[in-house]
């Protein structure tokens, strides 16, 4: 470069900024030091979602996922169960949302199976699991019990999701150990996440382990409180009680 | 539409740590620096408010800091001769997508490699010989040594505000530190962090096995603190939202609050975000580059004509700018001929997973990189004579977890995963879960490497890049005595229940759990054209105005994370061109 060509700043960046009023594209920003228009959009507001009504999935998949959802974390003595914590709120939620439609997966073709180590290649949506898997749920259940799913023992019904992860149990629309998987990551979400997302009710799930909540401070606590017993009341970003 | 934006000095491609590192060094020489970048702007307390950042569901486990696979992603296989597939869902490697890379959302952990990391193949010849080497490895020397860097690693952790606590300060030893440092200049800008009772543990079964504990140097700033471009950062308060979270507290250094508000105050600075660079532009003998072009999000197509280009982007894509651009020769696996894409390296890992009885953790106050490790075991700093290997690994206490989505299947092997023994079982393993792990080196080999992919594309048509990788056996021996390693340190710890285990004895996967976010390589610096893409500059040695900046210059990958090295290159590079380059364009080194 000629030393020249560093000199013309001032020049340049006169153009520069001219440039980029003329062609500013929607999203795209030409965004020049010293001009002080570099805000950035501030992210929409939190709030908490509305549990009155369901947004994804029918009343009978919610009340299905409900009871697969109880066994997999059931009310007991160390807190209530998945459904009261409000886990299917959560899950309908989640796939009303852009997890629902794995929005962020590349799903370009060719779709074939790999080995293992390459990860899951299908392009199916969670939302597609669901529905195809909650359908099956009850089909297969009837063929081997007679019985759907809700109307199962609990020991069956422990058995039966047993079955589904271990693979020995399968689906004929979805893998059914996919399945299970995608159930039991769920639940465990519902369970844990904040209760503005509409699970963990009471903060349940925090309690349970003793976890803080949204915090964002422990200096009092690093040292003070090293190796030591910490009664926690958590904290929501949103949700009050 | 198609449209050419006035010529710049300079077009950096990327606005993480390296492109923000070498835009304000070259803005302050007065150059004219227009900075393309993928993402959108983000503002610390705008984008990363401590009132919504504390959010599990949305930071580590949707990930929403991200960038998407949709957006771009990678195909994968473990060796030649196999088709390779793409990942199609959220990975290990955790790509930047904002203004800021990766360096918004990394853990932190704030290295300056040793001089054997800069200098391996002179160490091993020197010290063990040839015989010690595994078939098909590729070891060379960066052209560039500690000493070398010395001042530019000084200068990158003062732009940092990096905590920690110095083991030799010109030469000489002090209590407290890692005493297998390379000499350094000056102590830590900051002091290292307060440690956690699981870090008080390692030390002390460490210390009584003959090793020396020391606090992992950090990106979260050990007290108030005004960097070297004047800017005031905030002491980390351990929130333990941290790796994958913008930090809203000012307290984590990222090119956001160690930088940008510097750099966006210099009229001769532009950046334009959320535009997607896809060409490196040359002449037609593709002797110079006469700058890029980019999509914007609106699917425009625009020039950036530059006098030099810089591509500071992540080390796969910088791989993959070149390969797409057509500049330099891409590296051929069956001749071994060919540099862009060779020289590929991950990192290897091995973990052991400790159960305590009756203890209280209290995991959730951590950092990214809240650890205390030895490096007794790590680079060349043990005789590894009859071992059949080199390299080694820095062996961790890391606390950096304790959301409990993240936690929620962390109980001992043989637990329920689900029911009332599972509730049981994680109430009491998220307060005795602790873990220890081996950072290990990671050395290249002949059928290690990227390519273009020759089926799957981008949302613009080109071609994906193709990663070819698995452990070689140096990686499979080290990642074992490693593993073996940090098993006795968790039995000396006193825990119940240990599991050891080392990565490389599985084949590559990029959903391996635990597994590392970091590669280098397939741009690498050094000093023989043959071997290397660029110069010990940085600079293309084809196209001389041509810089590829950042962990693709790394013939090799340390027992450490990547990023301050990348800073201190940075600055290496951004003065070589002020002082050598300005004065006389052309090649910086001649053969």
């Amino acid at each position: 470069m000629r030393r020249r060509d560093a000199l013309k700043v001032g020049l340049v960046l006169l153009a520069t900024s001219t440039l980029a009023s003329i062609y500013k594209p929607a999203y795209s920003k030409t965004l020049v030091g010293g001009s002080g228009a570099w805000k950035a959009q501030p992210p929409p507001p939190l709030s908490v979602v509305d549990s009155s009504r369901l947004v994804y999935l029918t009343q009978d998949e919610a009340k299905l996922v409900g009871t697969v959802f109880d066994v997999l974390i059931p009310p007991d003595e160390l807190g209530m169960g998945a459904t009261e914590a409000g886990c299917v709120t959560f899950l309908d939620h989640q796939l009303a949302g852009p997890f629902g439609s794995a929005a962020k997966d590349y799903k370009m073709g060719p779709v074939v199976e790999g080995t293992p180590q390459q990860g899951p290649q299908s392009i199916a949506t969670p939302a597609e699991i669901y529905r195809k898997g909650l359908a099956e749920l009850n089909t297969v259940t009837r063929k081997k019990f007679d019985k759907a799913f809700p109307d199962l023992t609990e020991d069956q019904k422990v058995a039966f999701l047993e079955g589904m992860e271990a693979g020995t149990i399968q689906f004929e629309t979805v893998k059914a150990k996919d399945f299970f998987t995608l159930l039991l990551q769920n639940v465990r979400e519902g369970y844990l996440a904040d209760p503005m997302y509409g699970g963990n009710r009471d903060m349940v799930g925090w309690k349970l382990v003793g976890f803080p909540g949204a915090v964002y401070d422990y200096r009092d606590w690093i040292v003070s409180k090293r190796g030591q017993k910490i009664d926690v009341q958590p904290v929501s970003l949103l949700r009050t009680t | 539409m198609h449209y050419k934006r006035p010529k710049a000095d300079v077009v950096i491609v990327g606005l993480g740590w390296a492109g923000s590192t070498m835009a304000e060094e070259l803005t302050r020489a007065g150059l004219n620096v227009v900075a393309i970048e993928r993402g959108a702007w983000r503002d610390t307390s705008t984008s990363f408010p401590t009132t919504r950042n504390p959010d599990e569901l949305s930071g580590s486990i949707r990930k929403d800091i991200l960038q998407a696979p949709v957006t771009e992603t990678y195909t994968v296989r473990n060796r030649p001769g196999e088709t390779a597939l793409p990942l199609r869902k959220y990975h290990n490697l955790t790509l930047g997508n904002n203004v800021g890379g990766a360096g918004t959302h990394w853990a932190g952990a704030s290295w300056r490699w040793q001089s054997f990391d800069h200098q391996p193949y002179s160490r091993v010849m020197e010290r063990y010989g040839a015989k010690q080497l595994v078939d098909g490895l590729i070891l060379q020397d960066w052209g560039v040594t500690y000493n070398d860097l010395e001042p530019f690693y000084d200068r990158f952790e003062k732009i940092a505000g990096t905590s920690g606590t110095a083991g030799v300060i010109n030469g000489v030893k002090h209590p407290g530190g890692n005493p297998f440092e390379d000499s350094r200049t000056s102590p830590y800008p900051t002091p290292a962090l307060e440690r956690t009772r699981a870090n008080i543990l390692f030390s002390e079964a460490t210390t009584r096995m003959g090793y020396s504990p020391f606090p992992v140097p950090s990106a979260m700033i050990g007290g108030p603190y005004t960097n070297a471009l004047g800017i005031n950062l905030a002491p980390c308060t351990y929130c333990g939202y941290c790796q994958l979270y913008g930090c809203g507290n000012w307290s984590k250094s990222s090119p956001n609050i160690c930088i940008l508000p510097v750099l966006m105050q210099r009229p001769n600075f532009t950046v334009v975000t959320e535009s997607e660079v896809v060409r490196i532009n040359t002449t037609p003998d593709k002797k110079m580059a006469t700058g890029i072009t980019f999509v914007d999000s609106d699917g425009n197509i625009g020039e950036q004509p530059a006098d030099i280009v810089i591509t500071a982007t992540f080390t796969l894509d910088n791989t993959r700018l070149l390969l797409l651009s057509g500049i330099s020769t891409p590296y051929d696996v069956n001749t071994g001929q060919g540099v862009v894409g060779r020289a590929f390296t991950f990192q290897t890992l091995s973990w052991a997973f400790m159960f305590f009885e009756n203890e209280y953790l209290n995991p959730f106050m951590n950092t990214g990189a809240l650890a205390t490790q030895i490096d007794d075991f790590n680079g060349d700093n043990f005789d590894h004579t009859g071992l059949g290997f080199i390299g080694g690994a820095g062996i961790q206490s890391l606390c950096n977890q304790g959301l409990p989505i993240g936690m929620s299947g962390l109980v001992p092997e043989g637990s329920p995963r689900w029911g009332k023994g599972w509730k049981k079982a994680f109430q009491k393993s998220y307060q005795n879960y602790a873990q220890i792990q081996g950072q290990g080196t990671n050395f290249a080999h002949r059928e290690q490497f990227m390519d273009l992919d020759p089926t799957y594309k981008d949302r613009f048509g080109q071609p994906l890049l193709r990663i070819t990788y698995d452990y070689n056996e140096n990686d499979r021996r080290s990642g074992r005595f490693i593993r073996d390693k940090c098993v006795e340190i968790a039995k000396e710890m006193g825990a119940r229940e240990v599991k050891g285990v080392s990565l490389a004895d599985d084949p590559y996967s990029g959903y391996t759990p635990w597994d590392s976010s970091h590669v280098q390589g397939g741009v690498v610096m050094g000093e023989d054209p043959r071997t290397s893409v660029q110069n010990r500059y940085q600079q293309n040695w084809d196209v001389p105005n041509l810089f590829v900046i950042g962990a693709s210059s790394f013939p090799n990958n340390a027992g450490y994370n990547p990023t301050v090295a990348v800073g201190a290159t940075t600055l290496w590079t951004a003065k070589a061109i002020k002082e050598l380059y300005l004065k006389n364009p052309g090649p910086l080194v001649r053969l």
